[in-house]
């Protein structure tokens, strides 16, 4: 047993750090320093950056544009973007549909597809959840019937189609087959944003920010060729997506970040004419919070060091969501206390608190999302009991 | 980063789990607890033959100088199955100590027999005022011709009624120091006590008790590294039986819910009960994931880096063990609280593993003491 990396890992470590360093846009460090949400136009920037790095897309085959780097090196990437605070990328394009396409498409689709993914020229959404849809998502409505001149057409409504006002393209999950048993009448199709009869209405999330959509689909005409896998063979697709959405998701990066800004907040917060980083009764949650972060990084090591050896990521992966997820948010809680009246602030132009408490209120509220995104804490908790615990 | 083991240690792992479970199921627990000796005599030789007591010890100690991820291994079986024979009483506490501090000689002395498996050892540290301290005693070693006298109490001595050679920590006029007293010696009055985990441990009272210069461990005046090296391995040592305990209480809650049946269903298909399984099983995975790397720092050279791994896992093995016995406790319903049932005893067990060696709350401030600034 080893706990350490090797010298190569350790340099990979500081060539990403200083090109991190050195590639993020000052305007856009700016707003890394104090987590300030960036703007799409941002994220796409930044995509840009990583894509002519050949960082874009850590979990694609080099041949298809991956940059080859084992499990660990991948990991080692995505902690120091995370710890960077760089802008978050969207996920839709790179690690969920891309991968889909790779494992299920036609050499057609792959041609078409992937290029414009990589390079960000294309932005792409997810369409699974329905409003009648959400936890028992086999049970989606929306429509696609074949026209028996090459197209389907589709009717119904996604929601929480994350980033779909800035999308091309969107992924989703239709009902093909009406007639057949939930799982086995749905289809994986992709669908162009600009088709006429789609329309994406954003909503505010409670963090403040855009994110999230409706996106309503009337009548829209959709090529046989954007069907991705077999007819009415959509489910698999899914689950093995769901699969790859939570494959070693536990944002240990993010929240060693977040840990380290909620010790700045308190350092420079006065409790009773001292820091309030020195109250024991506060000092004392914060460690817990610190070592249960700990924790979960070895257990994230354990997974990634089993990972390396060329084993699939299992159940465990469920773990690493359910705890990376409830850690963020207690740290974030942290963070609220720690600020004391400033959590109050809500965007105040011009801002009325310290520059690092400016986005935490708008955090703190958007990231309930974390437990309820990606399958339900509860669901992956249905998914352990079965699988590993054989209850 | 590799945290399979080697050839080496599966094998230790797998005649560890296979000894224990032929020679000391947890049911041992409940005869034992009435004997006054508390444990078995031959099994602790079984156990030195096996090459187990001196894993720890370098070689220039006559030990096979193993890691402590080694000794781990064994530890967390011996936790499985709620060993009582006195292996962290006497290896890592009284015979680390031995190891680290003494010279060849007394190596040779204490070291020796005990590798034979034919004596066990103990360390007399902990007072009514110390708190988990390593440093803050009030038993004073006085300078007695060539000697000392020692004069103080020590509560709470694992294996203290029993074992053969004590390691006494004491003040002597140069600063804490530690001394060797054998068992009988004139002034030493040990008083057994029973502990809660069904164990046995002793107050000691040292009531002027006179010792040769040679039963000093190291310099006068410089046994604090040392005391507080012991104390970080065997809080790692608490945390390796710890999870041994916690695995096996999750596997028997498993079990349980598997089988006990009420409304004309197996319990473990109700949803809020198989949550409380899975969230018994994230903590144990907590635990255990934190423990590997206290294993692993618990040999590291630089007392920071090797105290901070061990707190962390000690307070992670706090806020986890205890979550796990108590739902096990709860999901196995009334008869988890008869004596009869084994589950009980490991619920008394890890609280005792809580408390040992520093508790939730001593662990929590330690670490954050050693956590960067800002």
């Amino acid at each position: 047993m080893d706990l350490s990396f090797t010298p190569e890992q350790v340099a990979f470590r500081a060539e990403v750090r200083s090109w991190i360093a050195s590639a993020l846009p000052p305007h856009l460090a700016a707003k890394a320093a104090i987590d300030a949400p960036f703007e799409m136009p941002e994220v796409m920037e930044w995509h840009r950056l990583l894509y002519k790095r050949g960082w874009i897309a850590p979990n694609w085959p080099r041949e298809l544009g991956g940059p080859g780097l084992d499990a660990t090196g991948r990991a080692i990437l995505s902690e120091e973007l995370e710890q960077a605070g760089t802008p978050e990328l969207s996920p839709f394009g790179i690690s969920m549909v891309g991968p889909l396409i790779i494992q299920f498409g036609t050499d057609a689709q792959k041609k078409r597809y992937l290029p414009p993914i990589l390079s960000g020229d294309e932005v792409w959404c997810q369409g699974y959840s329905e409003p009648g849809a959400g936890s028992d998502l086999a049970g989606l409505q929306l429509r696609a019937a074949d026209d028996g001149a090459g197209h389907f057409i589709l009717n119904g409504q996604k929601t929480w189609t994350t980033y779909a006002q800035y999308a091309d393209w969107i992924f989703c999950l239709v009902r093909t087959d009406p007639k057949a048993k939930k799982q086995e009448g749905i289809s994986f199709l992709l669908v162009d944003m600009k088709t006429p009869g789609v329309t994406a209405k954003p909503m505010l999330t409670i963090g403040g920010t855009p994110a999230f959509c409706d996106t309503f689909f009337e009548d829209v005409r959709v090529p046989k060729e954007n069907l991705v896998g077999p007819l009415n063979g959509g489910w698999t697709i899914a689950k093995a997506l769901l699969g790859h959405e939570r494959t070693l998701i536990a944002a240990i990066g993010g929240s060693t970040r977040a840990i380290q800004k909620v010790k700045r907040i308190a350092a420079a917060t006065k409790k009773d004419g001292k820091p309030l980083l020195e109250d024991p009764v506060f000092r004392h949650r914060l460690t817990r919070l610190e070592i249960r972060l700990r924790s979960l990084r070895m257990v994230y090591y354990r997974a990634l060091a089993s990972a390396q050896l060329g084993r699939a990521p299992g159940p465990e992966s469920s773990l690493l969501k359910i705890c990376g997820a409830e850690i963020l948010q207690q740290i974030f809680e942290l963070a609220m206390e720690s600020m004391g009246l400033d959590s109050l602030a809500w965007f105040s132009q011009p801002p009325v608190v310290p520059p690092i408490e400016q986005y935490v209120p708008s955090r703190y509220s958007y990231l309930r999302a974390t437990t309820i995104y990606g399958g339900t804490n509860e669901v992956q908790k249905n998914i352990i009991a079965k699988a590993i615990l054989g209850l | 980063m590799n945290f399979d083991l080697d050839q080496d240690q599966e094998l230790l792992s797998s005649t560890a789990a296979s000894f224990v479970k032929r020679a000391s199921p947890p049911s041992r627990v409940r005869k034992l607890r009435e004997d006054p000796l508390g444990y078995s005599p031959d099994l602790w030789r079984q156990m030195a033959e096996m090459g187990w007591l001196g894993m720890l010890f370098p070689e220039s100690a006559g030990g096979l100088g193993r890691s402590f991820v080694d000794v781990s291994l064994v530890l967390e079986h011996l936790g499985a199955s709620l060993v009582p024979e006195p292996f962290v009483p006497s290896v890592i506490l009284g015979g680390l100590a031995i190891a680290r501090a003494g010279s060849a000689e007394q190596h040779q002395k204490w070291l020796a027999p005990l590798i034979e498996g034919r004596t066990t050892l103990a360390l007399a540290h902990d007072e009514r005022d110390s708190r988990f301290s390593t440093s803050r005693i009030s038993t004073r070693a006085e300078r007695d011709g060539d000697g000392y006298r020692l004069h103080g109490e020590k509560v709470f001595v694992l294996n203290g009624h029993a074992a053969d050679s004590v390691v006494v920590s004491a003040l002597a006029p140069a600063g804490l120091s530690l001394f060797v007293v054998d068992r009988g010696a004139p002034g030493l009055k040990a008083t057994p006590v029973s502990t809660i985990d069904g164990r046995r441990a002793a107050l000691l009272a040292l009531d002027g008790v006179r010792i040769g210069a040679d039963r000093r461990l190291g310099a006068e005046g410089q046994a604090l590294p040392v005391l507080d090296e012991v104390m970080d391995v065997a809080a790692a040592a608490a945390c390796a039986e710890g999870v041994g305990v916690a695995r096996a209480m999750l596997q028997m809650t498993l079990e349980h819910l598997k089988t006990r049946e009420q409304f004309n269903t197996k319990i473990g298909s109700f949803q809020v009960l198989q949550h409380r399984a899975v969230d018994m099983f994230i903590e144990t995975e907590l635990a255990r994931s934190i423990t590997i790397a206290a294993c692993i720092k618990a040999d590291d050279k630089d007392p920071v880096e090797r105290r901070a791994a061990t707190s962390a896992a000690k307070a992670q093995l706090a806020i986890s063990g205890r979550f796990v016995a108590y739902q096990a406790i709860q999901l196995h319903g009334g008869i988890g609280i008869t004596d009869e049932h084994d589950i009980g005893l490991y619920f008394k067990r890890m609280q005792a593993l809580n408390t040992l060696f520093g508790d939730e709350d001593h662990h929590v401030a330690q670490f954050a003491a050693l956590s960067p600034a800002p």
